[in-house]
């Protein structure tokens, strides 16, 4: 099936399967490998990408049911070359990361807590990442870094 | 993990889904949000033929004051549901069940009407329905009806509606200030309950339903019975009796007999019972 996603401001037309994830789609059709795939069953969130500015889990949704939609992965945060998104530099700032491969999925959804909540409390940053997992267990870190982000917990 | 191949349909709205469920007969699947049918597909636990993708149906996404009952469209995602001012005001228990679902990711995808279908004896919407005294609005190549909470579960992992039905809206009668509880017990924050359950005071008691602790989603007759005839809080001693919980890795069938008698209490001391 023909199908066309805005992805990071581009938009991309391309002919798959509708059985294919998201997940796939992005990593192998537009070629970005940013997002990542841990569980592949919904559970861990290292696949969070954002799909109309909301996070979601891009194993747990198919191509197609994106088509027309616009997604932002990791690779579409930071506003230029040069610069990171301050969700990023918190991260680094807070060594919010280990192997980092939880990361880019902890930051998308990091994000898109932010956005919905722009002052949480550091339980509703606990609360609000509970779909993300990290297998170095770093989290008390990706807490701060979030709550760091968020200008509260300094 | 992908699924097995199928063809996929687009609907444009609900009378273009139902014609497509009549054309294609026990083949075909509709997908609302897809967080319980996709996860299914890639176990090849479901292998529909065809997917019928309501998803876009946003005239079947609102939440609407209806007079004595919310009107929430079947499409309605968790997220609107648990931050909708309608719904905290007249139906908490519904707000606060949706905000425990899974986590923020699955509530940005799963729809009330995707949850109420499949019928999961383990999911949080079926018992805020049962323990508000909901419906379901159905509409079919036959045109629409009712379906009372009560009868819409009706096996594992079964609803009553016919292949060809779909949910179109579900109706939560209001219970503006009535004292209300929901608990759920789970090891892991986005995990599903392993007990739980939903209490709703009403007039002369309360309707108090559980979470996977019977095939279906189901009213506790017991506990109710109890509370109308004075029993307070005490009444969750009977939270077992009727039931028939599974045992499964997560817990036995004697643990869970203990976590509803024990959840039952704190809800019904919660709600003021
Ligand atoms: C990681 C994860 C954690 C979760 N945790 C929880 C939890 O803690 N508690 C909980 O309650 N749920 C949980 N869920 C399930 C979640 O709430 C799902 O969103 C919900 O069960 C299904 O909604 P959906 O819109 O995604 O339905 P879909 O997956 O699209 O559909 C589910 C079924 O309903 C049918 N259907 C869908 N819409 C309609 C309609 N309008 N009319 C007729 N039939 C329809 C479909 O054909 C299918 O059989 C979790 C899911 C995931 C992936
Ligand atoms: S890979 Fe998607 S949630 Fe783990
Ligand atoms: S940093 Fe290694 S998985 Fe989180």
């Amino acid at each position: 099936m023909e199908i066309s996603v805005e992805v990071n401001g581009v938009t991309h037309s391309s002919d798959v399967e509708p059985r294919t994830l998201l997940v796939h789609y992005v990593r192998e059709a537009v070629g970005l490998t940013g997002t990542n795939i841990g569980c592949d069953t919904s559970s861990c969130g290292a696949c969070t990408l954002h799909v109309n500015g909301e996070a979601v889990k891009s194993c747990t949704m198919l191509a197609v049911q994106a088509d027309g939609q616009s997604v932002t992965t990791i690779e579409g945060l930071a506003p230029s070359d040069d610069e990171m998104h301050p969700m990023q530099t918190a991260f680094m700032e807070c060594h919010a990361l280990q192997c980092g491969y939880c990361t880019p999925g902890m930051v998308m959804a990091s994000v898109s807590l932010l956005d919905e909540n722009p002052s949480p409390t550091e339980a509703e940053v606990r609360e609000g990442l509970e779909g993300n997992l990290c297998r170095c267990t770093g989290y008390h870190n990706i807490v701060k870094a979030v709550l760091s982000a968020s200008g509260g917990g300094k | 993990m992908i699924p097995v191949a199928f063809d996929y349909v687009r609907a444009t709205s609900a009378d273009e889904a139902i014609a497509a469920l009549a054309e294609h007969g026990d083949e075909a699947k509709l997908m609302a949000g897809g967080h319980s049918l996709l996860p299914m597909m890639k176990l090849r636990l479901a292998y529909p033929s065809v997917v019928v993708d309501i998803g876009r149906l946003d005239d079947l996404s609102y939440v609407n004051d209806a007079g004595d009952y919310l009107a929430i469209g079947a499409l309605t995602k968790h997220r609107m549901i648990e931050t909708s001012d309608l719904v905290k005001e007249h139906a908490p228990l519904l707000a606060h069940a949706t905000g425990q679902v899974g986590d923020p990711q699955v509530r940005h995808r799963g729809t009330i009407g995707g949850s109420l279908v499949h019928a999961d004896t383990a999911a949080d919407h079926p018992s805020a329905l049962l323990a508000l005294g909901g419906s379901v609005m159905v509409k079919g190549p036959n045109g629409e009806r009712e379906i009372a909470g009560t009868d819409l579960f009706a096996g594992f992992l079964e609803s009553s509606l016919e292949p060809t039905e779909m949910v179109t809206e579900v109706r939560i009668p209001k219970h503006t200030g009535a004292g209300w509880s929901f608990q759920k017990f789970n090891r892991r924050a986005q995990d599903w309950a392993i007990v739980g359950a939903s209490i709703q005071q009403v007039e002369g008691g309360a309707r108090v339903a559980l979470v996977n602790m019977h095939p279906t989603p189901t009213r506790s007759a017991a506990v109710e019975e109890a509370i109308s005839g004075g029993g307070g809080a005490a009444a969750a001693e009977q939270a077992h009796v009727g039931m028939e919980p599974s045992s499964d890795l997560n817990a036995s069938v004697e643990f869970r007999q203990h976590l509803a008698r024990v959840l039952v209490g704190r809800g019904l001391n919660e709600a003021g019972i």
